[in-house]
């Protein structure tokens, strides 16, 4: 648990130097308590304090990387069991499982089409994060072999996954540099798997199936031996007890800061389930409940774009709405005679209108204005969609080179706002559109005229 | 071994349970758990959630092309469309008064109590009567709808703000149940539970509808709602502490993703694939945050989300 303002202060030096910039000691921690500065402002704190102050702020949950170039897999540091408690940060990576088994030609399909996946929603790109590639065929050479041809095409950060420390030593030498994750350390191999996890200084997957009690030996063995970057597989797999176990790890986590587990949770959706969307289904209660690393068997679109779309939801700030990025959107396909209008970025009142015109069958032109992700009447009211902005945006835009007209619509929610905005842009009409999107094919129908 | 002390919730709460059919109809009951969804680790879940299956009063228009394929005809007729359901594994049927809509046919009360009765007489299930969300014709409607159906306690909506009196009247003086639709907003919901019992209807007869979006359509909103509700009925808060029901179809089956096979991106996949995919993780989402009565259209994804359930139950 986090301290207080009151239990910082405690540590600190009491004088009111102020020299971190605060004018008391206790102000200065209650910044820290927010996290809003760093302990080192203060330059008259000692080791003991300071040893005590970082061993209780150090994240319940740690964060590991995966991977080493400019595209990692970043999980952990999860602080709360419920994203409306405050949110949840790090989305988990969703990588794809190559066996070693497949053949070279499915092994380069697979990674092309993965590396290459890629889809836009609320203006932003998304895509996979990596491979999982197991040593099926129980060979060193062949996985090796198969580790060093996926990484020559794809810069996607890698897991590699197999029982033998040998097996795992020929694959590493492959790709030493990239920091791949080591899948995984037993009980039978952990002292071979931690030293090679050492020598390359890469995260380790430790898995158990016999009981938290045993994963969180297994952990507090690798963590004494010098590797913190661990992720844990407490081996369950299907439907209930992945969400019994996970809930369980991820409360022993954080309500009993009990460190032997604070680790991200990787999770194998494929192998308790028995079709793509049982797959699915099962990958989605991963992302709302306590999966950081999910790995996929059965990849496919169909599949990839859901997920995606559910671990955007799921980990979006519920104190920071879904913000479409400002700019000209397309509704179907625009013509330089469609109709312009204004909305916000707020992404829920964009789905609304671009929904609505879009069934109404109007390819049109939305101007997405900055409202901070309000929408058209909060936005409004806060004084962050006036006049002022839609001007602005219409011309930063440059809203006049996509449209031949000098028509721009307004929702019917700010209709007071067109008198000014008649002020602001006089080249061109301002037509006041109804309050409700779904009223606007009615309304074109009536008023737009191309 | 080590064995670690696993920490445990002491819930004091548990939901409400609400018991749909009945009066010469098999009987379901929703509520009733002492625990978040499916942890039974430390309380318990006597009602895992049930399924509605939507059926509508006349043949839908604009109908998503997965679902007109999965239900054939069997649209075209709410009993023939009723019964295909029961195949298909409904615990409850959700009758959706389409018609009625003002801008929609606007059908009154005889056509209501007609397809009601035709409903009624065809299947055996609960029943969920669904006005057209307009709250004077949900009124009109649903009254109707009420009288044809007397003492056999199905549930009502819209009930809401504007039109609780009415229809909480109605449920009181029929013994059905109410189902208190609020916009995405925990207070409200609240609130208007409150307003429904200060009117006389039992807790035992409300089931809350705390609204929700699909999945990239505001799905984290309805999530986040089920889940404070949840948490805030175990509790101890016997003004939450209702079944949460979740239109999922509906939404689903209007987004795009559900809908469009052409002049979307190649990464979208299959529309089949992915409409059903995307029913089935809207519908798992809201269960896996608390909801009790998930209502669905496709067949495929009700089969899922049946075996979803079970296997979270442990069977």
């Amino acid at each position: 648990m986090a301290l207080t303002g009151i239990q910082i202060y405690k540590f600190l030096p009491k004088t009111n130097c102020k020299e971190c910039g605060y004018p008391t000691c206790l102000a200065f921690a209650m910044k820290l308590a927010a996290s809003q500065v760093e302990l080192a402002a203060c330059p008259y704190v000692d080791d003991e304090a300071k040893q005590a102050l970082e061993a209780a702020s150090k994240p319940p949950i740690r964060l590991v990387t995966v991977g080493a170039g400019e595209k990692t897999i970043e999980v952990g540091n999860e602080t709360v069991m419920f994203r409306h408690e405050k949110t949840f940060v790090h989305r988990p990576g969703l990588v794809v499982r190559i066996k070693d088994t497949a053949s070279a030609d499915e092994v380069a399909k697979t990674v092309e089409e993965v590396s290459g996946y890629s889809v836009d929603r609320v203006g932003m790109t998304f895509g996979l994060d990596g491979f999982a590639i197991q040593n099926e065929s129980g060979d060193a050479s062949t996985f090796a072999k198969c580790v060093e041809m996926v990484s020559s095409k794809t810069d996607l950060p890698l897991i590699l996954m197999a029982t033998d420390p040998a097996s795992m030593s020929a694959a590493l030498d492959k790709v030493s540099g990239a920091r791949p994750a080591i899948y995984a350390a037993t009980k039978d191999n952990i002292d071979q798997m931690v030293e090679l996890a050492k020598k390359c200084g890469c995260p380790l997957a430790v898995l158990s199936s016999d009981g938290l009690g045993e994963l969180a030996e297994l952990t507090e063995k690798a963590s004494k031996a010098g590797v913190e970057d661990l992720i844990l597989d407490p081996g369950v797999r299907d439907f209930g007890d992945s969400l019994v176990t996970l809930t369980h790890i991820r409360r022993l986590a954080l309500a009993k800061r009990f460190e032997p587990l604070g680790y991200p949770i990787i999770t194998f959706p494929g192998e308790g389930a028995s079709s793509l969307d049982e797959e699915a289904v099962l990958a989605a209660q991963h992302v709302a409940k306590y999966g950081s690393i999910i790995v996929i068997d059965r990849f496919s679109p169909a599949l990839a774009l859901p997920l995606i779309t559910l671990r955007l939801n799921i980990y979006t700030d519920p104190q920071k709405p879904i913000q479409m990025k400002p700019g000209i959107y397309q509704v179907g396909e625009p013509k330089e005679t469609s109709p312009l209008c204004v909305t916000t970025n707020f992404s829920l009142t964009y789905f609304s209108i671009a929904g609505e015109l879009e069934s109404a069958g109007w390819p049109s032109w939305l101007l997405v204005c900055d409202t901070e992700g309000l929408s058209v009447l909060t936005a409004w009211s806060a004084g962050k969609f006036d006049a002022d902005k839609i001007a602005k945006t219409v011309k930063e835009e440059n809203a006049a080179e996509k449209i031949s007209h000098r028509n721009v619509i307004l929702p019917g929610g700010v209709a007071v706002l067109r008198g000014e905005l008649e002020e602001e842009l006089p080249d061109w009409k301002i037509m006041v559109g109804p309050r409700e999107a779904m009223a606007v094919g009615g309304y074109l129908k009536e008023n737009w005229k191309s | 071994m080590a064995e670690v002390e696993i920490p445990i919730e002491k819930w004091t709460g548990k939901v409400k349970e609400v018991k749909l059919g009945g009066g010469g109809r098999k009987e379901v009951i929703v509520g009733g758990e002492t625990t978040l969804p499916f942890l039974t680790f430390e309380g318990s879940i006597p009602n895992p959630p049930k399924i509605a299956i939507e059926v509508h009063d006349r043949e839908p228009s604009g109908w998503a092309s997965p679902l007109l394929s999965a239900w054939g005809d069997a649209v075209k007729d709410p009993a023939a469309w009723a019964k295909k359901a029961v195949e298909f594994g409904a615990d409850i049927i959700a009758l959706r008064l389409a018609s009625a809509h003002p801008e929609g046919g606007d059908t009154g009360p005889n056509e209501a109590k007609a397809a009601v009765d035709k409903v009624l007489s065809a299947v055996d299930l609960p029943l969920i009567v669904l006005g057209p969300g307009v709250a004077e014709k949900d009124n009109e409607v649903l009254t109707a709808a009420s009288e044809a159906a007397k003492g056999q306690r199905v549930a009502l909506g819209n009930c809401e703000e504007k039109n609780y009196r009415t229809i909480g009247a109605v449920c009181i003086s029929d013994g059905q149940i109410a189902i208190a639709k609020t916009p995405l907003d925990i207070n409200l919901c609240k609130q208007l539970n409150i307003m429904l019992s200060d009117l006389g209807v039992n807790p035992d007869s409300i089931l809350m509808d705390p609204d929700t979006g699909a999945l990239g359509y505001g799905i984290e909103y309805g999530y986040s709602i089920n889940e404070r509700l949840r948490l805030a009925a175990l509790g101890g808060d016997a003004m939450t502490a209702l079944p949460i029901i979740n239109h999922v179809g509906y939404e689903t089956w209007r987004q795009k993703e559900a809908r469009a096979s052409e002049g979307v991106p190649a990464a979208w996949g299959d529309l089949e694939e992915r409409s059903v995919i995307w029913e089935e993780v809207t519908a798992s989402s809201v269960i896996n945050a608390g909801c009790d009565i998930v209502v669905m259209c496709h067949p495929k994804a009700i089969e899922r989300v049946r075996s979803t359930i079970d296997k979270l139950m442990g069977k």
